[in-house]
């Protein structure tokens, strides 16, 4: 599942793109609060410029491996370069921004 | 009430101590120093399961990469990516320490979970190895919830029956680093890695078994080319089946002294003595004897080489080469500091076990002392001597005793031993001569007697008692006894000569006198035979007067009688 921010037409040209991957397991509530609180974040300070992709380590168990993911939810800022992981719900929104250098 | 279920390990020694294996389904905290061979032990705990129960297995490494462990364990024969082709070992590696981590509010393990949940399902595993899971207080920040984390994946690994092994480093103070005994309590091994005067010894202890007994002791273990060994003392037992056998020492007439032809067989000896008083040459001797039985001998030397031994025997006529070559005797030479204990005791228990010999020689056991305490030398021994007899070895030891006249040195090894000779050198006339006794020897009747012995130009030879005024006789004053109780002995053989001739004289002059004797017996034979003779005429005379006489006193004398009558009548008639 990969959510795209901004308008239809994509990401503006030029800007810098952020590629944001959540890593969770099924609907639990701690999934959903993290993806709540990323998106409300993006919105806030990527907007139009970030892509979420969601990975379920319920259904695709064997990512956790390559991907080597322990913690649920994680989330991996793959673009811009370089690799960050932050874990948890993602609640404490001034952590959220620090780990992600925003 | 059923028994708690076991696990066997599979490896040697653990199972013993365990009684049996690991608790079924419940996990495991084998902890102890870095380098004391956790991730060995667990590693062969999954490798045993594979190879000897059918058990698959997973290993989750948080310290090393899959291909550092391949590496690792090949020394120990163990094959993990053959195991991995054929579906029965899953090698998961956690890299916990990665990216850059920030952690907010809310998270849990269920990554992890889910990875071992689908290394576990791959290969249907029933063991499960996690190595080091306190790697990751490293990774996370927030103890808190890792810690909950983790007492959550014990219950979910017991949920899912699956016999565990996890390892922790040991802290300070505690047994884990993190405290992590607190959530794995069902079992926990305690290893370490303890060096004593620069010998250094593996020791595995088992602290708790819930629901179990177990032994509680501290087991020497050893990392070999075949996995971990553990040797509990208790498991070698004094339960041994006896020989009532002799085995010949090579030395006839030390064989009298012990009685009866020799050694017990499956019996333990130590020669013991000061330097240069043969006691190499006695092992050597004893090796020889047992060879040309048949039998296969093998020959410990922790000072001299092989090559040293065979061309010093031969210069005493013991040759050594021909059961070499015959491959009936094995030398196996080192020194002791090359080794720690344990390596040595299983070195030569090993090769016990391949070469099956009838007989082993430790030269000297003594040296060992200078890789560890008397304490370690002492149990070391036990544990050779207890597995020896157990295999009806018959196992001579030799030690170099410094004091010469102390038998107090070797008191604790002496009480191992089933026959204790004692050699020593004495001095005296400007010698030194070899002396040997029998200290003890249980079950027989042994010499008393205190013996020199001979090393000869065929092997050692015991020489013939003299006891003098100062104890036995050696050496040249043996030699000046010898002489003396033969010249001696002549001088009685001339005195007695000297008898015979006098009694033979004696004899003459007696026949001469018996002679004389006769002679005049056999006159004065003569002169009564004669005086008889006119004796019985006169007698006759008389008789015919007393007939007369009657007639003429008209007494009734009817017919002559005869003379001797004629008497008893003449008395009747007074």
């Amino acid at each position: 599942m990969t959510l795209t921010g901004g308008c239809a037409s994509g990401i503006a040209e030029g800007d810098e793109v952020w590629h944001l991957r959540l890593y969770v397991a099924g609907q639990s509530p701690k999934s959903l609060r993290a993806f709540t609180n990323l998106t409300r974040l993006c919105e806030q300070y990527l907007a139009g410029r970030y892509e979420i992709e969601i990975i379920d380590l319920v259904e695709q168990p064997s990512r956790a491996r390559s991907d080597d993911i322990l913690a649920i939810p994680t989330l991996v800022r793959r673009l811009p370069e370089p690799l960050r992981k932050i874990i948890g719900d993602l609640s404490n929104a001034e952590r959220v921004l620090v780990g992600l250098r925003l | 009430m059923t028994e708690l279920p076991k696990t066997p390990t599979g490896i040697s020694g653990l199972d013993e101590v365990t009684g049996g294996g690991l608790p079924r389904g419940r996990p495991t905290l084998v902890c102890g120093p870095a380098g004391c061979g956790k991730t060995l032990l667990a590693m062969e705990f999954l490798v045993r399961g594979i190879t000897e129960f059918d058990e698959p297995g997973v290993f989750v490494a948080f310290e090393e990469s899959a291909d550092e462990l391949i590496v690792n364990v090949v020394s120990l024969g163990f094959d993990l990516t053959q195991f991995a082709a054929d579906g029965q070992l899953v090698i998961e590696h956690v890299n916990a320490v990665g990216a850059e981590t920030e952690e907010t509010g809310e998270w849990d393990l269920d990554g992890l979970f889910l990875r071992l949940g689908l290394a576990i399902d791959t290969v249907g595993a029933k063991r499960i190895v996690i190595d080091t899971i306190e790697t990751l207080f490293g990774a996370f920040s927030n103890t808190t919830i890792l810690r909950r984390e983790l007492r959550r994946l014990f219950g979910w690994l017991k949920d899912r029956g699956i016999t565990a092994v996890i390892t922790g480093e040991r802290g300070d103070g505690t047994l884990t680093r993190h405290g992590i005994e607190e959530y794995v309590s069902d079992c926990v091994i305690v290893l370490d890695h303890r060096v004593t005067e620069q010998a250094s010894t593996r020791r595995l202890r088992v602290l708790k078994y819930r629901g179990s007994l177990h032994g509680t002791n501290e087991y020497p273990f050893l990392i070999g080319d075949r996995g971990v060994s553990v040797l509990p003392i208790t498991s070698a037992g004094l339960d041994n089946s006896v020989s009532t056998e002799r085995m010949s020492t090579g030395v006839v007439r030390l064989d009298a002294m012990l009685g009866d032809g020799g050694f017990f067989k499956g019996s333990a000896v130590l020669v013991n003595g000061t330097a240069g008083t043969g006691k190499s040459t006695l092992a050597a001797q004893f090796c020889d004897a047992t060879c040309s039985r048949g039998g296969r001998a093998v020959y410990f030397a922790f000072e001299e080489s092989e090559a040293e031994i065979v061309r010093n025997m031969s210069s005493v006529g013991i040759d050594l080469r021909q059961w070499v070559e015959a491959e009936l005797l094995q030398f196996r030479c080192f020194r002791p500091s090359v080794l720690g204990f344990e390596a040595h005791l299983f070195a030569m228990q090993r090769f016990v076990n391949e070469f099956e010999p009838a007989a082993v020689v430790m030269d000297p056991v003594s040296d060992l002392l200078r890789i560890g305490t008397g304490a370690d030398v002492f149990a070391m021994l036990t544990r050779q001597v207890d597995f020896l007899k157990a295999r009806g070895v018959t196992t001579l030891f030799t030690s170099l005793n410094s004091d010469p006249d102390s038998a107090q040195a070797n008191q604790q090894i002496a009480s191992l031993v089933d026959t204790w000779l004692l050699v020593k050198t004495m001095e005296g006339n400007g010698e030194l001569n070899r002396l040997l006794y029998v200290l003890k020897s249980r079950g027989t009747a042994h010499s008393n007697q205190i013996r020199e012995f001979l090393l000869t130009g065929h092997g050692i030879e015991l020489a013939d008692v003299y006891v003098g005024p100062q104890g036995v006789l050696t050496g040249s004053a043996r030699q000046a006894q010898e002489a003396q109780e033969r010249s001696d002995g002549t001088a009685r053989m001339e005195d007695l000569e000297q008898r015979r001739v006098n009694l033979e004289r004696r004899r003459e002059s007696v026949a001469a006198q018996t002679a004389a004797l006769w002679r005049d017996f056999e006159d004065e034979a003569d002169t009564v035979r004669r005086l008889l003779r006119h004796g019985s005429t006169g007698v006759e005379d008389r008789a015919g007067q007393r007939v007369e006489q009657g007639r003429l006193r008209r007494a009734d004398a009817d017919e002559p009688r005869y003379a001797a009558d004629a008497r008893d009548v003449d008395v009747g008639a007074e």
